[in-house]
């Protein structure tokens, strides 16, 4: 097994400044520069498969590409409240249920507070390269909020990518806007292309100073946000898709939805379960239709794929979240906090910071290469899924009883593939086993065949046994790919010895929310 | 011949700050407030009230 790779290993200038930037980052980054080809989950694919320029554009940015998620960061500033759609799964009277947990009420910022706490988070958290804008209304539906943030952004910070996520409907009066000012991703909230389906995902539009309802709304979004798509495509733009998966309404539609963004030349398809607690409030919540279950998203998300990118990493963040998508910084990053931080931005640091990064990304891809090469001989038609204890940086770095999620991987003799997180409560809350017990975090891994953990007890480690799913800890603190292959081979070997037998496991829950630190 | 805007309702979302045509709208100590004064109803502009047909809530922009 490979050495981590230390930060420090790397010589590189500005040595004082980057022991503050480890010291804020708290994390040490890496990850995989793909190259084995097409991987399953297109948004893995590596450099090998993308022309350098697109390439260039996906590498740092967490939500493009899944190898970037374990190392780089994002934040969303909440400058734009108003919305001019309404959809059955929001509930206007809190933040948007899509992109923003409900019933917590972000801080709501100026351009002016957005720019400076862009500048104090990207000061503090060296791998932050992207500034999204969310919401939590729809960004077109502010747009002088919007551009005004990324115009005061790129002034002090050149270096950061921006983003920002739209349900469409003015889309084509901005895109060039949005190409003047070099955002170069855009992410278009694409739901049907069916107004039938249309209608009972949206109630109502407001669009050219007139509230249209039902079919005729819905036509009207659908045509705006398809020509949106194809003005940004044919100015190089990457785009985005994102679907919410609402059973019983737009599940299987979701198949041709998929074919008309991509021949239309959207580079990713994120589809999400649906969110729809009744305490919510939502007229999906309130009228009880449920979100979908793990196996039903990814077998649609397997359907759709082929030539199109599936994103299997989205965490459903908030409009104001900070950090790596798997965690949450938002809370040290208050409107108050942030007016008394002493920012200086240090380009040059950051850069060097990135850079290192880069370089544990490539040892990563590297051992995950070995690690795969090994398998070459295999024949077994065996696929698994193993789910993952990490802190981020590509490494099996948590305790199970401190994990706020697992990071599900399916494998087979063709490799390791990221096919998507499950959100848990704490096990272990300041050292005693948590009341709600393990039950819920066994129906999230239902369908895994073993967790690879940093630590667990002996107790979980029961449970899990109990429900047939092993535990390990031989992997702790190694890359993550690397290990679930090796575990692959290991267990392969034990089914062939018969010591166990290989079972097909279940179904297991999706933990309903945006991630937000607990 | 005005509108108002139910502050319990309201999210200050802003929505209706932007559509007003006679720039009646405006956030006064933390919640949206038509100037009665300036309110035309939309009438001569367009068919409805714009804060009316734009507000995602319902029953927040009501007759005073």
């Amino acid at each position: 097994m490979s050495k981590l790779l230390q930060l420090h290993d790397f010589g590189a200038p500005g040595a004082k400044s980057f022991e503050a930037l480890r010291a804020g980052a708290a994390q040490s980054g890496c990850s995989t520069t793909g190259g084995n080809g097409k991987s399953g989950c297109g948004s893995a694919a590596g450099q090998g498969d993308l022309p350098p320029e697109i390439w260039e554009k996906v590498k740092n940015h967490p939500c493009y590409s899944e190898q970037a998620h374990h190392h780089f960061a994002r934040m969303h500033v909440a400058v734009a409240p108003a919305c001019n759609i309404q959809c059955n799964y929001c509930n206007r009277k809190y933040d948007c249920a899509n992109e923003s947990r409900p019933g917590v009420v972000s801080e709501k910022l100026t351009p002016e507070q957005a720019a400076r706490k862009v500048i104090a988070v990207a000061s503090t958290i060296p791998q932050m390269t992207v500034l999204g804008i969310a919401g939590p209304g729809d960004a077109l539906a502010n747009p002088a909020k919007t551009f005004k943030t990324f115009e005061l952004v790129t002034a002090t910070a050149p270096d950061i990518k921006l983003c920002l996520s739209t349900n469409g409907l003015m889309l084509p009066d901005y895109v060039e806007q949005i190409a003047a000012m070099n955002v170069d991703h855009v992410t278009i909230t694409i739901n049907m292309i069916d107004p039938e389906i249309g209608a009972q995902i949206y109630p109502w539009i407001f669009y050219n100073h007139r509230r249209f309802t039902g079919v005729e709304a819905s036509k009207i979004l659908s045509e705006r946000q398809l020509l949106g798509l194809e003005m940004l495509t044919a100015r190089g733009i990457l785009v985005k898709v994102n679907s919410v998966m609402i059973p019983g309404i737009n599940d299987r539609h979701l198949i041709e939805v998929n074919k008309a963004v991509k021949s239309r030349g959207a580079f990713l398809h994120n589809i999400m379960p649906l969110i729809s607690e009744p305490e919510h409030g939502t007229v999906f919540g309130l009228e009880g239709r449920r979100g979908p279950s793990a196996q039903e998203l990814k077998a649609l998300q397997d359907d759709c794929e082929g030539e199109m990118n599936m994103m299997r990493h989205c965490r459903q963040c908030r409009a104001d979240a900070v950090g790596l998508l798997g965690e949450d910084r938002s809370a040290e990053f208050t409107t108050d906090k942030v007016m008394e931080m002493e920012v200086e931005y240090d380009l040059a640091a950051r850069q060097a910071y990135q850079a290192k990064v880069e370089a544990e990304r490539d040892a990563i891809a590297l051992a995950k290469q070995r690690e795969l090469a090994t398998l070459a001989d295999e024949t077994a038609t065996i696929k698994i899924q193993v789910a993952i204890a990490t802190k981020g940086g590509g490494v099996i770095n948590e305790h199970f009883g401190h994990a706020h999620e697992f990071q599900i991987y399916e494998v087979s003799t063709a490799g390791a593939k990221f096919i998507g997180h499950r959100r848990v409560d704490l096990y272990c809350e300041g050292g005693y086993a948590s009341e709600t017990g393990i039950e819920p975090i066994l129906k999230a891994l239902n369908d895994c065949t073993a967790v690879l953990v940093a630590k667990i007890g002996l107790c979980p480690k029961d449970s899990l046994a109990g429900a047939g799913i092993e535990a390990v800890e031989d992997y702790a603190f190694e890359y993550i790919e690397q290990s679930v292959i090796a575990y692959f081979k290991d267990y392969l070997a034990r089914v062939g010895k018969s010591e166990i037998r290989h079972v097909a496991r279940g179904d297991a829950d999706i933990r309903q929310g945006a991630f937000v630190a607990s | 011949m005005a509108y108002k805007i139910v502050t319990s309702q309201c999210t200050v979302c802003g929505a209706c700050e932007f559509e007003c045509p006679n720039a009646a709208i405006s956030m006064k100590r933390g919640t949206y407030v038509i100037d009665a004064v300036k309110c035309t109803e939309c009438e001569g502009h367009f068919d409805k009230p714009q804060c009316v047909a734009v507000c995602p809530v319902d029953n927040t922009c009501v007759p005073a």
